[in-house]
């Protein structure tokens, strides 16, 4: 049979390609045409090739200590939310009922944090610690611990990550929930059978079992921990000091508070390509491990 | 290993509600001798695995008593109770290799770990996995994760009983076979209660010593291949095993006769206290019916069609709206479909409401 060649189809996928280039390429061409010029306002630009990420890379500039400090920050934040939710998102998973209404009431109360807009939640949390009028703030002064997250560094470092603890927990908790439903009955009969301890049904069982979506836990609450902007810039500002200045605040800092384009679109593609490698390794690691099995399956 | 014995066993998904009828396993009381091989036979739904679960411990049963060597285990976890189980679908850990999945169970219980690796050794010698002991059990194809799972059940030496809970349902039917008479030499050589669940009434008979053959709940039978066969206790037993399943028909029974249609049927034995006002009925195996020539002191029938099973011949027949089965003879032709049907007299059974009733010789 012979075919009709026809190229009419490509109009088809054109909606998606204007889409795309409207969201995606254009603004992003735009970021890249900016870290290459610097800019004295009025609308005037000069070119300056790769200055701005020399600088950036460069620990003893003023934009590179800003940049790397905040970075580390940044990562010292996700690897501390990691280690918190994520085992703390197993245990409640565990421990959350497996029939009749009570998973509905654990499912909602679960489900509320996660529901609560950005800023809400720092507004919350911004007044629950105040040691004037908020709840959190009143009772841990009465009782003596002298708690103020507005001028000690080590106070508000404690609010952020709570905040965050508070507001995404639930996300691995139900994520997490969903891979244990999934395992049958047939492995925990098994493990009886087998005299296996609590412990050794964990370790044996349900880990493994929540593997894939323990990994699909771990990057979102990477990519989001380490995106943080609102939560933070609304209850603490980024201060004391610079102490909970994370990339995204100091990135609005330099691009609105000192209009400087070229620094933070320099700063914002690093920042884009970290977020990209780190997702890319984590894609790769999970669909290689899957793809593994599958090969060794088939061979047989 | 053990002796099991149910004492006035039964039990209800539904809480301890007073209505026998919407048990799950109505009361039974039976006795699993040391060293045998069951097969617990019925359709779906009838209760077998309920059975098995209470054994193993998996299910409390709603009342009743389970004894292993007259020790009341009835409260007993599955952990503390002596007893193995293997599931319809397999169980293996993915973490672990295939060796560490066969020592999963002694080492939960303690047990030293050179004999953990003797006994191993044994047992993946005894299912053909050696060459896989190494292995990540994960990348194995579904019936050597099935072998895995029996050879969990087999590892210990000291069981009170092995349960299968229909353990080849996942595996292709040449392999089955092969995997069920493994099951059998190993029976024969650990000397361990065997209890094996299925719904497939060849696994059954070929796999087992004693069969017992469960009905919406309760055991209508037990005993022999043979005896299931010749002497079925039950209606159900007899159309549920045999293939063609046996003749079941309301009939008029007196003394030493049965009447059918009018026709009347000598009997073995004498029938003279049947029960009042029960469903008489008699039941004979097609094997046990022949056809011939319409003759007038035949029973006359009207046949179908003629199946042809290989070894045996059956023709499905009409006698006025009764569908039956018997054998056709080699030698044995109709050219208009009209034929008489010859009975074997000792095998002809007569049921009251279902049950066989012993005739007196």
């Amino acid at each position: 049979m012979e075919k009709t060649v026809n190229q009419k189809a490509w109009f088809l996928v054109l909606p998606v390609f204007l889409v795309v280039a409207f969201s995606a390429i254009i603004p992003m061409m735009t970021v890249v045409n900016y870290s290459m010029q610097d800019t004295f306002g009025n609308n005037q630009f000069f070119w300056n090739g790769v200055g701005w990420f020399k600088e950036l890379l460069d620990p003893s500039t003023d934009l590179g200590g800003r940049f790397l400090a905040s970075l580390g920050r940044n990562l010292f934040f996700s690897g501390v939310i990691l280690a918190i939710e994520v085992p703390l998102g197993i245990v409640i998973a565990l421990s959350m009922p497996r029939q009749g209404w009570q998973v509905a009431a654990c499912l909602v109360i679960l489900a509320l944090p996660l529901l609560i807009p950005w800023n809400v939640v720092g507004t919350i949390w911004q007044i629950f610690g105040r040691p004037d009028i908020g709840l959190l703030g009143y009772v841990l002064n009465s009782i003596g611990i002298d708690y103020n997250y507005v001028s000690n560094e080590f106070d508000a470092w404690v609010t952020v990550i709570v905040m965050d603890v508070w507001h995404w927990t639930s996300l691995v908790a139900l994520l997490c929930y969903a891979g244990l439903k999934s395992i049958p009955d047939a492995y925990y009969q098994a493990a009886q059978i087998d005299g296996a301890s609590r412990w050794a049904v964990f370790t044996a069982i349900q880990l493994p079992k929540m593997h894939r979506v323990l990994l699909i836990a771990v990057l979102l609450r990477f990519m989001d921990s380490f995106m943080i902007y609102t939560e933070p810039f609304v209850v603490t500002g980024g201060g004391p000091g610079n102490s909970t200045t994370f990339i995204s605040i100091e990135l609005v800092k330099i691009a609105l508070g000192q209009f400087d384009l070229g620094k933070a679109a320099a700063m914002s593609l690093v920042y884009n390509l970290i977020i990209l490698i780190v997702c890319w390794v984590f894609y790769t690691v999970m669909t290689n491990a899957g793809a593994a099995r599958r090969v060794k399956e088939g061979a047989k | 290993m053990a002796r099991i014995d149910l004492v006035d066993l039964a039990h209800s998904y539904s809480g301890n509600s007073a209505d026998e009828s919407s048990y799950a396993l109505k009361p039974i009381s039976m006795t699993w001798r040391q060293g045998g091989a069951y097969a617990l036979l019925g359709p779906s739904g009838c209760g077998k695995t309920t059975l098995l679960n209470l054994i193993s411990g998996i299910i409390t049963p709603s009342r009743g008593k389970i004894l292993f060597d007259g020790e009341d285990v009835t409260q007993l976890s599955t952990q503390k109770r002596n007893i193995a189980q293997v599931f319809q679908f397999p169980v293996i850990y993915d973490t672990m290799t295939v060796g560490q999945n066969l020592a999963f169970p002694l080492k939960n219980r303690g047990v030293p770990k050179p004999d953990i690796a003797v006994r191993v050794k044994e047992i993946a010698h005894l299912l053909d996995l050696t060459p896989d002991l190494n292995r990540k059990a994960t990348r194995l194809t579904a019936d050597a994760k099935q072998k895995i799972s029996l050879g969990r059940g087999l590892v210990r030496s000291d069981v009170a009983a092995v349960l299968f809970d229909e353990p080849l349902t996942v595996i292709d039917p040449e392999l089955k076979w092969q995997l069920r008479s493994k099951l059998k030499a190993l029976h024969r050589e650990l000397d361990l209660t065997m209890i094996y669940v299925t719904h497939d009434q060849t696994e059954a008979l070929t796999f087992a010593d004693t069969v017992v053959v469960m009905h919406d709940g309760r055991v209508v039978q037990s005993g022999t291949p043979a005896e299931l066969f010749e002497k079925p206790a039950h209606t159900f037993v007899g159309y549920f095993i045999g293939s063609p399943g046996m003749n079941i028909m309301p009939a008029e029974v007196r003394g030493r006769e049965a009447r059918i249609d009018g026709h009347v049927i000598s009997l073995k034995r004498s029938y003279d206290a049947l029960p009042a006002g029960a469903k008489i009925e008699i039941g004979v195996r097609p094997e046990f019916v022949d056809i011939a020539n319409p003759a007038p002191d035949l029973l006359a029938a009207q046949i179908e069609r003629i199946d042809d099973l290989g070894r045996m011949r059956f023709a499905r027949v009409r006698i006025g709206d009764l569908k039956f089965s018997a054998r056709v003879r080699e030698s044995f032709s109709s050219a208009d479909g009209k034929c008489g049907l010859i009975f074997d007299a000792a095998h002809v059974h007569v049921y009251a409401d279902s049950r066989l009733v012993e005739g007196t010789p």
